[in-house]
């Protein structure tokens, strides 16, 4: 019988009884909720955008040049007419309004609850400003071409590096890429080190091991369980490039299949080198209520991580540290992929990120297959580590 | 010369300071029940788990058909670890076969070898049951279907027995008879004497890591000196004859040791001399005798 179809057995069987298991669907059925969740609120909320401003009294005839001003600074504003100001003070009160425009043309009073959007502040004094020229103007019997040297006088803006309008979006998915590679890395490296122990608890290790070598049952594990998480992270990808392109949630011309591509990517290579890891400290206990203690060193590795480097990336994405530490192998899944969406990671260093990556998922993997043929046959106990990597 | 026989040659291994086993050799012959019997501690397990090559030897070597054990012929082992263990969560047939094509048969021939063992051992209404959802008894059946599913050329079974009840333990003994007549060797251990001396064609008493006595049960049970059991005459009638010691004496019944060379003829003429002999017998040990015989030395030495 030929190597790939021992290992290939091996990971049907993990990958049959896991898809098949009620945790995994129901995972899978949460994290579409939360997403679902996500995209509606954030729809809901995002219609709060447009501000609602009440004019009332001789208000009411800046709605024309207010909405122009508004729109030039970036701000869509939904103007109406109210008759009676005290009728709109109480709709601001209520929150039906933003904001409340009245009193004289040159001199209006805006009302409003307790904060001010201070771009529709800027849209007003705007307002109230040119009214005030044209009035001066008026009066001094000018034409208004006198203004064109004020119009015309402008500060000259010398840019070093463009800029870039993505930048929040591109923090944002930067995150949430982060942040599902650290999950499912974590989960399912976790599921690998839970087979391990289960196989070794209910002692039928013993029976495949009379009949496979340790390897092929470790690798069998780690490529049927990864291929579940693989399935569950394109689902999450999936949805949510829909989600994202359909809803607006995140409006960005960046999120495209090749980013969530790139994400499976980081997924299997992360998921890889980890999953090793945590099959060789599954190993090294015999009850699944020890594994906690064995597990938990490995899987904080990719949380702090990325906890570090993304707090460190935000405020200047080419800060050295976040640099450094997303080309270390342990840390380049979560954090190296962050610096990507970011636009701060230049291609040599992805290719070196990448070959330092495959070398170390070599090295942990004997390493790990080692640690694994000593201890797994060894019950009772937990197994010293250094014990497990010295007998041969 | 070695034509479907199970050989044991001169294996030993050591646990750091503790010497497991020290040159451990035995064979088992093809279409042969071999008993193998022996303390808690003795080194039964290991030699198991060498052979199946789930532990590795320091020295000495498992051959069968002439040749040393490969991952190859152990796909052809049935095995039964000492320490059962199934996925609990598994359903049994669905277990049984993916064991099954791990041993290299193919998904329709697991198949099929699974649902007639299941249907011949009467789990048919389980099958589909996760394995940790049936009864202790169907379990140990689940198990022994485990070590046979895929026509084992060699079995190596660790305490078969262990646990079963009586119903289970004539299943398991027929199950085993009919492996061994299929031409397959058979090695179990165990530590019921009463049932290896009924089962086995040869059995195999370890010590210390050690093979102390091995051979056919009535070949064993015949080997050592001869006792002979004499029933009529009065006391006395054995002291001083040549060769001959008294062992026990209870009433009218004596107990003498022959020493090598001493003819039972002249015990028994010596007998009748001093009165008349209701019984003269030969006195085989059983199993269980000898092998407190060989625990005891363990102790002298």
């Amino acid at each position: 019988m030929t190597t790939s179809r021992v290992i290939g057995l091996v990971a049907g069987r993990e990958f049959t009884t896991r898809v098949r298991s009620k945790s995994f669907v129901i995972s899978t059925l949460l994290i579409l909720a939360v997403m679902a969740v996500y995209v509606v609120l954030f729809t809901v909320i995002g219609k709060g955008t447009t501000a609602k401003v009440g004019l009332t009294g001789q208000a009411t005839a800046m709605a024309q040049p207010l909405t122009a001003a508004a729109e030039h600074l970036g701000k869509t504003v939904q103007i109406s007419t109210v008759d009676n100001e005290a009728d709109g003070v109480q709709q601001v009160r209520d929150g039906k309004l933003d904001l409340l425009v009245k009193g004289p043309l040159g001199a209006p009073t805006a009302v409003f609850k307790s904060t001010v959007d201070p771009v529709l502040q800027n849209a007003l004094e705007q307002q109230v400003r040119a009214q005030a020229l044209q009035a001066l103007l008026a009066q001094i019997q000018q034409p208004a071409s006198v203004l064109n040297p004020v119009l015309n006088a402008k500060v000259t803006l010398d840019q070093l590096e463009p800029p870039d309008p993505d930048q929040g979006p591109r923090i944002a998915v930067s995150l949430i890429t982060g942040i599902v590679l650290v999950i499912s890395i974590i989960t399912f490296g976790t599921a690998v080190a839970q087979g391990v122990v289960e196989e070794k608890s209910s002692r039928v290790v013993e029976i495949l091991l009379a009949t496979i070598r340790p390897w092929q049952l470790l690798a069998g594990k780690i490529l049927g369980i990864g291929a579940v998480g693989l399935i569950q992270v394109l689902v999450i990808a999936g949805v949510g490039l829909v989600l994202a392109r359909t809803s607006g949630v995140v409006d960005l011309p960046t999120v495209t299949v090749g980013t969530v591509l790139a994400a499976l990517g980081w997924y299997v290579l992360g998921f890889f080198l980890y999953a090793a890891l945590l099959g060789a400290a599954g190993s090294l206990v015999s009850r699944q209520e020890e594994l906690q203690s064995a597990v938990t060193p490995v899987t904080l590795l990719p949380t702090i991580g990325f906890v570090v480097g993304v707090n460190l990336l935000i405020p200047n994405p080419t800060n050295t540290i976040s640099t450094v530490l997303s080309m270390v192998p342990l840390f380049t899944p979560t954090l190296l992929p962050a610096r990507i969406a970011l636009g701060v990671a230049p291609p040599w260093q992805i290719a070196l990120a990448v070959a330092l990556m495959i070398a170390s998922i070599a090295v942990v993997t004997w390493l790990a297959g080692r640690i694994y043929r000593n201890a797994v046959l060894q019950t009772g106990g937990r197994v010293r580590l250094l014990d497990a990597l010295r007998s041969s | 010369m070695a034509e479907g026989v199970l050989e044991i040659d001169r294996i030993s291994k050591r646990y750091g300071t503790v010497r497991a086993l020290h040159e451990m050799t035995f064979d088992v012959r093809a279409g042969e029940l071999f008993g193998f019997v022996g303390s808690n501690g003795a080194g039964k397990t290991t030699t198991m788990r060498i052979a199946l090559g789930v532990l590795a030897a320091d020295g000495g070597e498992v051959r069968w058909d002439g040749r040393p054990v490969d991952l190859a012929t152990r796909r052809r082992i049935g095995y039964m670890p000492e320490e059962r263990g199934l996925y609990p969560k598994m359903k049994a047939r669905e277990q049984l076969v993916y064991l099954a094509q791990l041993h290299g048969m193919s998904a329709a021939d697991a198949r099929r070898a699974t649902d007639g063992w299941i249907d011949r051992l009467g789990l048919d209404a389980r099958r589909d049951d996760e394995v940790q959802k049936l009864s202790l008894g169907n379990q140990q059946r689940v198990q022994l279907i485990a070590a046979l599913v895929h026509e084992p050329a060699v079995l190596v079974l660790d305490e078969p027995f262990s646990g079963l009840d009586p119903v289970a333990v004539d299943l398991m003994s027929e199950v085993l008879r009919e492996q061994a007549n299929r031409g397959v060797p058979v090695l179990f251990s165990s530590h019921q004497l009463d049932l290896v001396e009924r089962l086995c064609d040869r059995v195999g008493i370890v010590r210390s890591g050690q093979m102390v006595a091995s051979g056919g049960v009535t070949e064993l049970r015949e080997s050592g000196p001869v006792r002979l059991v004499v029933d009529g005459a009065d006391a006395d009638w054995a002291t001083g004859l040549p060769g001959v010691r008294v062992v026990a004496t209870e009433g009218g019944r004596t107990t003498v040791e022959l020493s090598e060379g001493a003819d039972d003829q002249e015990v028994l003429a010596a007998a009748l001399k001093a009165g008349p002999v209701k019984e003269f017998s030969r006195l085989r040990p059983s199993l269980a005798e000898l092998f407190r015989n060989v625990v005891s030395e363990q102790g002298a030495s």
